[in-house]
């Protein structure tokens, strides 16, 4: 796989149509990956080598089903806070430190740091989100999901 | 739904994804000890219930050229927040959208999404463009644009590893683990 820049790696012609195919779903059947084969103009055993391929290189993050987090008895939320400047560093490490934060970005706003708490049960989103104030020392704001309207999440290759 | 043991194994057996063959739900039922159509019948009822919000792949954006991303706000009623949303779920360059509590006096915006674009101008745009088309040029927004990704490793949703799980051959690439929701 070659790198043209640091973060784009280079696809063909069969990977981009497999990449924007599979994006909307992959089929719950026997042979899951026969359509997009034949799609494709390849076999199947050629799309699950191409789909390891752009794992390994890092195009795909995920392969197979996303779980939603509350009907598993979970919780999700997104929560920020704002770091000073000098301090941010430290306290971006101190937040990812944190097993429940699944990511966490930097965003340019007084409140710069922006990160989603996956948990395991409900209650543990209030307990976390104490503790990531006392491990850090600033107030952490929570904006739980009220209603969802899109998460579909694609992009064009 | 309520989940029994072997759905439990599943949902374990499938966390760090599917395997890379072509018959990928007979070896997990092999993982689980089920059948092949068992499995396909679980995950079928599975995602009917919602418990499986969406069955394919997920792309790192940055690696297919999706350089700039911006998390837009807008303060609009909450009684016309579904309808925006709809309108805003429907454009192209919209990648989440939802509506979520306000964190007064800080912050009084109520409906969030996300666009992710090649480069900030476009984004900058795209923005503008979906401001107007959807009516929200009258309600108070922000764009906070990303920086960058300090930390992407994904939700866990079980501790338990299936009974009969082959070697973990995934085990040191934790973003095969992650949710797809960014914001």
């Amino acid at each position: 796989m070659t790198a043209l820049t640091q973060d784009t790696v280079a696809l063909d012609a069969v990977d981009r149509l497999l990449v924007n195919d599979l994006q909307e779903g992959i089929p719950v059947c026997e042979r899951p990956f026969a359509q997009a084969a034949s799609r494709a103009g390849i076999d199947e055993k050629e799309v699950v080598t191409r789909i390891e391929r752009l794992l390994e290189g890092g195009v795909l993050t995920r392969f197979g089903p996303l779980y939603n987090a509350e009907r598993l008895g979970g919780a999700l939320t997104l929560a920020a806070l704002s770091a000073r400047e000098e301090d941010f560093e430290t306290i971006a490490e101190t937040v990812n430190g944190f097993t429940e934060v699944a990511h966490n970005y930097r965003r340019d706003h007084d409140l710069n740091m922006w990160f989603v708490l996956a948990v395991e049960t409900p209650e543990r989103i209030a307990e976390v989100l104490n503790e990531i104030e006392t491990a850090t020392g600033c107030k952490v704001l929570d904006f739980p999901k009220i209603d969802e309207y899109y998460i579909g999440l694609k992009f064009h290759a | 739904m309520i989940l029994d043991t072997y759905d439990h194994r599943l949902i374990a057996a499938l966390e760090q994804g599917l395997p890379s063959v072509p018959r990928p739900y007979r070896e997990i039922g092999e993982r689980v000890g089920l059948k092949e159509t068992q499995v396909i019948e679980r995950l079928k009822a599975l995602r009917e219930a919602g418990v499986i919000s969406r069955f394919g792949i997920v792309v790192r954006h940055h690696s297919l050229g999706y350089h700039a991303n911006a998390m837009v706000v807008w303060d609009v009623p909450d009684e016309e927040a579904a309808a925006l949303g709809e309108l805003l779920s429907a454009l192209p360059h919209v990648t989440l959208c939802y509506r979520r509590r306000r964190a007064a006096p800080h912050w009084p915006y109520n409906l969030f999404c996300m666009i992710h674009g090649h480069d900030r101008d476009t984004v900058e745009a795209q923005i503008e463009t979906l401001t107007r088309e959807c009516g929200l040029a009258a309600f108070s927004r922000a764009v906070l644009f990303s920086h960058r990704r300090f930390k992407q490793c994904g939700a866990r949703y079980t501790h338990s590893t299936p009974e009969k799980a082959a070697p973990n051959r995934d085990a040191q690439r934790p973003d095969r683990g992650q949710q797809g929701n960014v914001a």
